[in-house]
């Protein structure tokens, strides 16, 4: 036994060990509190951010449907392909049957599978069966997502217009830019829950946020119109030697778009890839590139001519040179003239390109003959301020606003700066520029009864089931010319198809109005020329414009010769198609 | 001074039930917890989720047989072997210089026929014995400074051994705590241990401050990093912060009511071996803190059971002896909770009867065998 005296101090001992330890334990508790109460929310959301992975699901890409209900812009499944380094279970047979399977090199595959990362991606955009024969294999680690890839069933047919889009699913040039935020929809998540090695704890489950399906873009432009055209374009391309040809086909009642063709074009399904004759050189060889001179090469391939490029328009400029004309007053039809051949303004002679001159002529006729010393008599005769003002009126100094990117600007001079020669050469179209969208929209408004309308390819999104999620509107401007100014144009175009120097657009029992140019390529002197014709049908109620434009041709190169009679083919063709022939009224002399 | 005293006649036979279910319960509960904690590693790593289970639970099995059978040897039969115990366990600590299994970066077990033995663990019960035997020994002389000293410089060359020699400092830690434990209770004196203490905490306040200010020379080992990682975890999350940082996770996790047993997710990886001496973490973001304030209480009565044991017992042999086991478990679950908590810097301390380890359950129950028999001395009567 223990002494008593002892044992009270022992026994005393021993219990403020006890309370030392419950007094530190209680300490602790406390601190377990604080941990658990206070900072729960804190540590329990980076827990949660620990253990969540996010997966994004993206959502499918609106398509782009014609007027008829063709789809030209679709999408496709493709898969990527990746690897997860910590599930793999046997590198070697993984390398092997990827380097296999993809066409990749070993060493390729290899330096993927044997990085140590989260998930290495191997290869994206791989057809379907592929990845379903990847999968049939059954490699852990081995990881195939499936995607949506753009895929354009016409391949390179109006390529210009649609765009394509990048790896993200974006829109790079195009329609495929323009209405983005409506074709490209709303990506869904699929938050899972993983353990430290990244791999899903199924029984914890997944939470889905669904993905919302980007919207239909529907557009005015009819395939069938467009294939014909780019035919044509084609052709002219082919036999004329030209380095370019457009052709534009709008309604001129509403600036819907029915055809933009841009020869050539470029294979939408494989946008990065240069032609031919950039990549080998003449003698076969492959010219290397820079990163930077194949971009620029790639940007020259996608370039849009018919809104991105502006040129000096010629004589087809003298529909809007007649209009202002006729709607100041300055001329009449009934007004006569006589062309000598050349007029002097100022210190300047310029000659008509008919060299002997058109002798005595009344303003109509002028027109038809494309008469450049009357149309210089007309524009002085208005003065620089007032046809300046009319430019301004047709909206032909502000872009049209049509929906697409990159639209370039009128380059024009300033009023203050046009003297009587600058009036002069602006009166029959040079001496300026502006884009052949630009000039299409100013005649369409001038023969449409004085609308300036808005050329445009979108006319409505709908969702993936086909309701209506927005109609698409565009301003219209009233009074750009008067009623009568607008039917006298129409009148005289027509006297330029059926009598004067557009007869080459001339189709039997068809009223058609049109007008023809030629000009010089910028800058002046190269021996280069830029043909084109603009021609509407019918004469009397305009419902299809078109601007067929050929850019340095070999061989002939007058406007009235081989861009009129593109013009006439596919009007030959499309008007049947459109129901718009018109087999009566036909005017006679 | 320690007698043989025969307790014949004593018809009331006590046995200290209540130390028992305690035991049992935090035995059963530690096993449930374990499974809980290791299944999701231990079905990767081994193929088999009771991989981890199987080997505790054979491990307490055999702990609960040799706790029974010291529960029923008299706990003066110890007494003889104290010289041994302490020789024994230097020799083991020296043979892991040679014989050393190293697991983890550490070389602290010894492998003998499948099972892991931790030598430190066997130091630790025969420290007990050890210090009992001695302080009986020294009588009235423990209360001269002469006697003091010689106390506190005895358990030393064991300390340093274990420290240095399995590069374990929590185990060194322990055992010269409960050396401190079983002196403070002995001595009568309270003025020599306050100044210990104070002398402690200023002492641990400037190795702390020493460490702060050598943190950006970057001359420091691992212990230093350690310090800087407690003060900051997250500023080492990618090292050593991270297994602290992860506790605290799944602590944060756990809420007042816990996520409900068996739904951790820190335990799928994030805490790497979370069995070992993270398991009070995973309680606390299974069992919230509902659940490990039970634990907690658990470890208190259990204290408490030993201190009323303590305070009973027949002699003064029998009574440091409980008091040992009481300063280890007291300090060990203390020490466990803290750093799980980071309330001290990361060191690697199992939680008594719950942390996975074969060797440490194995000593843990023999040390409540031998309490049990010292409980079994006692005269009813004054109970």
């Amino acid at each position: 036994m223990l002494e008593s005296g002892n044992r009270t101090f022992h026994r005393k001992k021993i219990t403020v060990v006890f309370f030392l330890c419950a007094a530190v334990l209680f300490i602790l508790f406390l601190r377990l509190v604080y941990l658990m109460i206070a900072k729960a929310d804190y540590y329990g959301g980076k827990a949660v951010e620990l253990h969540e992975r996010e997966r994004s699901i993206k959502a499918a890409r609106g398509r782009i449907i014609d007027c008829n209900g063709q789809v030209i812009a679709d999408n496709k499944t493709v898969c990527t392909i990746s690897v997860i380094h910590s599930q793999i279970e046997d590198p070697e047979t993984v390398i092997a049957v990827l380097s296999r399977e993809l066409s990749l090199s070993e060493e390729y595959v290899r330096a993927r599978v044997e990085k140590y990362s989260s998930i290495e991606r191997i290869k994206s955009n791989v057809d379907k069966e592929i990845g379903d024969r990847i999968r049939e294999y059954d490699l852990a680690g081995v990881k195939v997502d499936e995607d949506y890839k753009r895929y354009y069933p016409y391949g390179s047919l109006a390529s210009k217009v649609l765009g394509f889009t990048g790896s993200d699913n974006q829109g790079i040039i195009g329609l495929e830019v323009i209405y983005e935020e409506y074709l490209q929809g709303t990506p869904g998540t699929i938050l899972t829950v993983t353990d430290a090695r990244g791999i899903e704890v199924e029984e914890a489950g997944e939470s889905r946020i669904e993905p919302v399906n980007g919207g239909d873009l529907h557009i005015s432009m009819d395939m069938n119109i467009q294939s014909y055209a780019t035919q044509l374009a084609s052709q002219a391309m082919e036999t004329k030697e030209a380095r370019s040809v457009s052709i534009i086909v709008m309604n001129p009642q509403n600036g819907e778009i029915l055809a933009m063709v841009n020869v050539p074009e470029f294979d939408l399904n494989n946008p990065y890839e240069l032609p031919a004759e950039a990549t080998v050189s003449e003698n076969g060889e492959a010219i290397a590139l820079s990163a930077e001179e194949k971009q620029d090469l790639l940007n020259a391939m996608w370039r849009n001519g018919c809104i991105n490029d502006t040129y000096e328009p010629g004589s087809t400029f003298k529909i809007i040179t007649a209009a202002a004309g006729l709607e100041s007053g300055a001329v009449t039809p009934e007004s006569t003239f006589s062309c000598p051949g050349f007029i002097i303004v100022e210190d300047r002679k310029i000659r008509c390109h008919k060299v002997g001159g058109h002798g005595a002529e009344n303003f109509v006729q002028a027109t038809m003959n494309s008469c450049n010393p009357v149309f210089i008599t007309v524009g002085l005769r208005m003065g620089a301020e007032t046809f300046y003002s009319y430019f301004k009126q047709f909206g032909l100094l502000k872009r049209t606003g049509v929906d697409l990117p990159g639209e370039a600007g009128t380059i024009m001079h300033e009023l203050e700066n046009i003297g009587d020669v600058e009036l002069a050469t602006i009166s029959f179209g040079q001496s300026f520029q502006l884009t052949p969208i630009q000039l299409l929209t100013t005649a369409a408004s001038i023969i449409n009864g004085g609308r300036r309308v808005t050329p445009h390819f979108g006319v409505k999104i709908t969702d993936t089931e086909g309701g209506l999620v927005r109609e698409l509107q565009y301003p219209v401007e009233e009074g750009i010319v008067s009623e009568e100014t607008s039917a006298l144009m129409r009148e005289i175009l027509e006297k330029v198809v059926s009598e004067g120097g557009g007869k080459n657009a001339y189709i039997e029992g068809v009223r058609i109005g049109g007008k023809t140019a030629t000009s010089q390529t910028l800058p002046r002197g190269s021996g280069q020329y830029i043909a084109s014709f603009i021609g509407f049908a019918p004469a009397d109620d305009p419902q299809v414009i078109a601007i067929a434009i050929i850019n340095r041709p070999h061989g002939t190169y007058y406007g009235g010769q081989i861009a009129a009679p593109i013009i006439r083919q596919l009007f030959e063709n499309i008007l049947p198609y459109l129901g718009i022939m018109d087999y009566n009224g036909v005017v006679t002399e | 001074m320690v007698k043989k005293k025969k307790r014949q006649g004593q018809s009331e036979y006590f046995f200290d039930y209540s130390l028992l279910f305690i035991v049992l319960f935090l035995l059963g509960f530690g096993l449930v917890m374990l499974y809980s904690t290791s299944s999701y590693e231990a079905a990767q790593k081994y193929g088999s989720s009771t991989y981890y289970l199987m080997k505790q639970l054979r491990s307490t099995i055999l702990g609960l047989v040799g706790m029974m059978v010291i529960a029923n040897i008299p706990y003066h039969f110890w007494e003889r072997f104290y010289g041994f115990g302490y020789l024994i366990s230097v020799v083991l600590l020296a043979l892991i210089i040679p014989f050393g299994h190293e697991s983890g970066g550490a070389k602290r077990w010894f492998r003998i026929a499948g099972m892991s033995i931790q030598p430190s663990e066997i130091a630790k019960l025969c420290m007990i014995l050890f210090l009992a035997v001695v302080i009986c020994k020294m009588g009235k002389s423990i209360r001269s400074m002469k006697g003091f000293l010689a106390l506190i410089a005895l358990p030393l060359p064991i300390v340093l051994m274990v420290w240095k020699i399995t590069s374990n400092l929590s185990s060194a830690i322990i055992i010269m705590g409960i050396a401190v434990l079983m002196v403070f209770v002995a001595s009568p004196d309270y003025k020599k241990f306050i100044l210990m203490g104070l002398a402690g905490v200023v002492g641990v306040a400037l190795i702390v401050f020493i460490i702060v200010n050598m943190a950006d020379s970057g001359s420091l080992n691992y212990r230093g990093d350690r310090v800087l990682a407690w003060l900051d975890p997250e500023a080492y999350v990618s090292d050593k912060g991270y297994q602290t940082l992860q506790a605290l996770y799944a602590i944060g996790s756990g809420g007042i009511w816990g996520k409900g047993l068996g739904q951790s997710m820190q335990k799928l990886g994030f805490i790497p071996e979370a069995q070992n001496d993270m398991i009070f973490s995973i309680i606390c973001e299974e069992l919230g803190l509902f659940g490990a304030i039970a634990i907690i209480l658990m470890f208190v009565m259990l204290i408490w059971r030993l201190m009323v044991i303590a305070n009973n017992a027949p002699d003064l042999f029998g009574a440091l002896l409980v008091v040992g086991v009481m300063g280890h478990m007291a300090i060990q679950v203390i020490l466990n909770i803290a750093v799980v908590t980071n309330t001290i810097p990361n060191t690697g301390i199992s939680l008594p009867f719950i942390s996975y380890g074969g060797t440490a359950v194995l000593f843990q129950l023999a040390e409540i065998g031998l309490v049990l028999n010292v409980a079994k001395r006692i005269q009813l009567k004054e109970v």
